[in-house]
């Protein structure tokens, strides 16, 4: 295995060539097509390859099919499949209209086909023999995969009533008919309790209602409850709670990113990393600068280094605050916008219940709140490790600013914290006014489109029970002891059941996109507990072993498909695909086999209305059409695949800014809460652990595993982000993927010195959790003191041995603690490791 | 003649590789074997005062290169064979699977690493910049796959012309003048000279041989 070198040797020619680089330690191996063992080269035909030696021709094809990318980055860009006697060949992506608006597919699109075409596609129905998560199953018939469903569905409902029933937080498939079906179907057999918030938003879209506004103050219509007007609820899905990049890209003269890498979390060619590119040169191009605030210097920045503000992750509350304090000791801060619009700065606008008792925002920043500890710059920089000089600077620049957009992406609410950071970062526009006007933006992720034009299959749920996603292995393990005060079940007091049967449609999340897999593991494999496991996908992934039926999906390229454009771009489509090829073996369209389903209990008319798939994807469209009036007909988009069109930019909040009387929030208040009621009220009430808290006022606060929790035994801190070689897990099994995008450990070259680590070595990494082995990246692009995992890599442990996770995935690490408000999994990104050379 | 030339903007590349996917997918290239690379290279290191604050002179930058259908190939130069030849029309570098033998005398000798064996098929692959696609008046697959942008193919004197401010040549790639490459980058402002000392490529593993 060749090292990293401090510098690429400078010789003549040959020496110093790439070439040399790229043939350095490598023997004639590094040039064989099949790689060894067969999957790694799977969908190289001999044909193709060579085809790829002769230069000057093109792979021969007759048909051309639209579909898209149905994984959850969330971009849905387009595919043009080209294809050739029913197989898919190859893939253009969009190539319609004006080149800066083309859905383009980033490098895992691209990979489409070595997924569509593995030799690891599940074929067939299949039923577990062995223990449940041992990964041992023999093939079944269709027949008695529905026979077996439909009857643990009726025993559940007989047994333990529709609320033992759980639809898994599942997002491997965003189809307008991919994960409705099931839900479909057991909404007519009586319902199953929903899912509550999700995993990419979970503190946040807790949180953030309590100081932006929430659905709860909202009636039928929409108004106020108590000021009667229509008010915004908050959202982190929309375009009224945050400003578009296009509009930064128009007005912004700074861009202050938190924890926002649409290179590495958005990355379709109209998705956000291309409105971001944008946004740099007009901002770069008006004088203006970008600064990426993040523990990495991710690949948003690289290639900008200057923008980069290195931090530790999990402390930006505590930067804000240090901010904050400058701005409140400068006159800096904008009065006269915090007594009209917010509660809670400074004393002049604390509600009665917390007024003369120090609770206010200024207090706490100040030093004379609950804490007594002034959060000066000084007081920030051991905790954020960023220098107190360097603090004031950025203090100064932001408030300089004529239309700062302060931005930031998911991963700080991703935090045990995280309950807390969200809503600290949305203090910097609101301390200084800098929200609801042209260029600026509400500290909030970039919007998303407020249009989208076509809906998916009707699903009707009569259970109102809801779950917070990450609280779903408590829910088994001791469903009936959890409650709205100590669980933040939502839509009903208490849980009427244990959850007994669990429905997992394209998704990950039992075990490898959870948390904790060890404990994960312990609770999903006594039957005793959850009694049913149904798992739908297309290969074996780590949550599909704990199946007790396994079913074969057909993916979407192998069906008619629908779906609207992504949740990130900013702008407005669909694509409608016929199949590019069969699905292999015996694989099914999951409506077609609910329709089985529903055959067994009499009601397959109601499930299906009389109508096909196929039939439901026109319905769907031309319904969608007809309300749009400017899409194509359906014959028009069946032939041209994709429609789209540019949305206007959004400014966040600026209804709101502009007449807050007319257009108020749906706070209690209708105003800005810096100091939330609401919060105090539940912080009072809610059962809480000791290590628990629940803040009226946005504070700093370490969480679990958080700052300052480092010991001997752990002494680095570790978190988990996004890679490109995955979107979370999906794409986790595609060679060609791997080879250009490794599974590596970031680490800072200080870190590894101390412990004998150079690039390239297989390192284990051990936390309280558990222990996996991945390779070290000794790279000076993290922060010294903290390790980083690529989150999404496939668990691969031996549960009946050693439990080392071989294949690196993070959530071998993660503890399992909800957070303190939303029960969310904030621990994703708070973990305490050792790092050693395995 | 029209000399046909890329154009790679620098300062857009997130080093995500969709370029290189595209083309493998096309191609139908295993993960061992890649006709575009993206390379990332970085350098500078991290201080860490006594109250542990930290300050960093890091930096990180992709490059994307494939074959650069050189003036003076060196492939061409040394292939035994004859095997390679560059259109008198288009410019572009190809290789005759006729005649090749699959030596490698042309993966070592390009400073690109632009060719590579198949050792499958005992022959030398490359880079044709799609000239069937290109014969349609397409653009090579990966330019018009790149979700940035980031990447134009044509007229390298047009090219030149459309980005004046374009260099040859930045770290890690060799300096331009061995072979006098059809290739007009944007530098980023982490860019670094060819001849660069301060860094180095990031990502070995990810652009040399296969998975293991």
């Amino acid at each position: 295995m060749t090292k990293n070198q401090a510098t690429l040797p400078r010789r003549t020619f040959v020496k110093g060539s790439l070439a040399g680089l790229a043939l350095a330690g490598a023997g004639s191996a590094l040039y064989g097509c099949s790689g060894g063992d067969g999957a790694s080269t799977d969908t190289a035909t001999p044909e193709a390859s060579i085809g790829a030696a002769t230069p000057g021709t093109q792979p021969d094809t007759d048909s051309v099919h639209w579909s898209q990318c149905n994984v959850n980055c969330g971009g849905n860009c387009v595919f043009q499949w080209h294809s050739k006697d029913g197989k898919v060949v190859y893939m253009e992506t969009d190539n319609t209209g004006d080149a800066a608006l083309q859905a383009r597919a980033c490098l895992r699109g691209r990979s489409m086909r070595r997924w569509l075409n593995h030799p690891d596609r599940l074929t067939v129905p299949m039923k577990r023999v062995g223990k449940r998560g041992e990964g041992k199953f023999e093939e079944i018939s269709w027949d008695e995969a529905i026979d077996t469903i439909a009857e643990k569905l009726k025993y559940t409902i007989d047994t333990y009533g529709n609320e033992a029933i759980y639809v898994n937080y599942a997002t491997g498939m965003y189809s307008a008919t991919g994960r409705q079906p099931g839900q479909r179907l057991l909404g007519l057999l009586g319902g199953y309790v929903n899912q509550g918030y999700d995993y990419s938003t979970h503190m946040l879209s807790a949180a953030m209602p309590y100081m932006y506004g929430s659905a709860a103050n909202l009636d039928d219509d929409g108004n106020h409850v108590t000021l009667g007007k229509p008010a915004t609820a908050f959202s982190p899905y929309d375009a009224t709670n945050a400003s578009s990049f296009s509009e930064a890209e128009a007005n912004s003269d700074l861009v202050v990113m938190f924890g926002n890498s649409p290179a590495e979390t958005r990355m379709g060619g109209a998705n956000a990393v291309w409105d971001f590119a944008r946004v740099r040169e007009a901002v770069n191009g008006r004088g203006g600068r970008i600064i990426n605030i993040d523990y990495r210097l991710n690949e948003t920045s690289s290639g900008h280094p200057d923008e980069w503000l290195p931090i530790r992750p999990g402390t930006d509350a505590a930067l804000v605050n240090a901010i904050a304090h400058e701005w409140i000791a400068n006159g800096q801060v904008d009065k006269e916008f915090l007594d009209a619009y917010c509660v809670g700065y400074d004393e002049d606008t604390m509600p009665e219940s917390a007024r003369g008792q120090n609770k206010s925002y200024k207090d706490y920043i100040m030093g004379t709140g609950y804490d007594m500890v002034e959060k000066t710059p000084e007081w920030a920089a051991p905790i954020t490790q960023v220098p107190a000089d360097t603090i004031r600077a950025l203090a100064d620049e932001i408030a300089s600013a004529e239309a700062p957009f302060i931005v930031q992406g998911w991963g700080p609410q991703r935090h045990t914290n995280g309950e807390d950071v969200c809503r600290a970062i949305c203090m910097l526009p609101v301390l200084i006014g800098k929200i609801g006007l042209p260029g600026t933006n509400t500290g909030q992720r970039e919007a998303e489109p407020s249009v989208y034009l076509v809906g998916s299959l009707p699903v009707k749920n009569p259970i109102t029970t809801t779950l917070p996603v990450y609280q779903f292995i408590n829910a088994i393990d001791h469903g009936h002891e959890m409650t709205a005060t100590n669980a933040g079940i939502m839509g009903a007091d208490k849980l009427a059941s244990d959850i007994k049967f669990i429905w997992n449609y394209a998704g990950n999340c039992l075990t490898n996109q959870h948390g904790d897999i060890n404990y994960t593991h312990e609770i999903l494999i006594d039957e005793s507990k959850c009694e049913f496991i149904v798992v739908w996908d297309t290969v074996m992934t780590d949550s599909a072993k704990y199946a007790d039926i396994l079913l074969p999906d057909a993916m979407r390229s192998e069906q008619m498909n629908m779906q609207t454009q992504g949740y990130s771009e900013y702008y407005t489509g669909v694509v409608v695909g016929t199949p590019a090829q069969e699905a292999p073996g015996e694989c099914r369209s999951s409506y077609d086999v609910c329709a089985d389903i529903a055959d067994k209990f009499g009601l397959k008319d109601s499930f299906t209305e009389g109508k096909t798939h196929d039939d439901w994807v026109r319905e769907l469209y031309e319904a969608g059409a007809e309300a749009d009036g400017d899409m194509p007909t359906w014959d028009e988009i069946v032939e041209q695949g994709v429609y789209k069109r540019e949305l206007a930019p959004a400014i966040g909040l600026e209804a709101f800014r502009t007449d807050p009387a007319e257009n108020p929030l749906a706070t209690p208040s209708g105003k800005i809460e810096i100091y939330s009621e609401t919060l105090a009220e539940i912080a009072n009430t809610w059962e809480l652990a000791e290590d628990e808290a629940i803040n009226p006022i946005p504070v700093f606060t370490p969480g679990f595993q958080g700052y300052g929790s480092v010991t001997e035994e752990y002494p680095l801190y570790c978190t988990g982000f996004h890679h490109k070689s995955r979107t979370h897990s999906s794409f986790g099994f595609i060679e060609e993927l791997e080879k250009v995008a490794r599974q590596q450990l970031w680490i800072n070259p200080i870190d590894a010195e101390e412990r004998g680590i150079e690039a390239g070595d297989i390192v284990s990494v051990v936390s309280p959790a558990g222990e996996i082995r991945i390779e070290a990246k000794v790279t000076p692009r993290i922060i010294p003191g903290t390790v980083a995992v690529p989150q999404g890599a496939w668990h691969n442990a031996d549960m009946n041995g050693d439990r080392v996770d071989m294949g690196g995935c993070v959530n071998t690490l993660t503890t399992y603690k909800p957070t303190p408000l939303a029960k969310g999994n904030g621990p994703a990104h708070s973990m305490i490791v050792q790092v050693a050379k395995a | 003649m029209t000399q046909y030339g890329f154009y790679f903007d620098s300062t857009r590349c997130t080093g995500c590789r969709t370029c290189e996917m595209a083309c493998k997918d096309i191609k139908d290239l295993p993960a061992s074997i890649a006709f575009r690379t993206v390379y990332d290279y970085e350098g500078g290191t991290f201080t860490v005062a006594e109250d542990g604050t930290c300050s960093t002179d890091a930096y990180a930058y992709h490059v994307s290169v494939s074959c650069n259908q050189c003036n003076e190939p060196a492939c061409l130069a040394i292939c035994p064979q004859e095997a390679i030849s560059k259109d008198a029309e288009t410019g572009i570098v190809t290789s005759d699977p006729a005649k090749c033998i699959g030596c490698g005398s042309c993966t070592t000798a390009c400073p690109y690493g632009a060719p590579k064996v198949n050792e499958d098929l005992g022959k030398s692959v490359k880079c044709d910049a799609c000239s069937a696609r290109v014969a349609e008046g397409k653009n090579p697959i990966c330019v018009d796959a790149c979700p940035l942008r980031a990447l134009e193919f044509g007229d390298i004197e047009e090219l030149r012309a459309a980005h004046a401010d374009g260099v040859a040549a930045i770290a890690p790639l060799p300096a331009a003048d061995m072979t006098d490459p059809n290739l007009v980058i944007l530098a980023c402002p982490a860019a670094k000279e060819p001849d660069d000392e301060t860094g180095f490529v990031a990502n070995e593993l990810e652009v040399e041989g296969s998975v293991d």
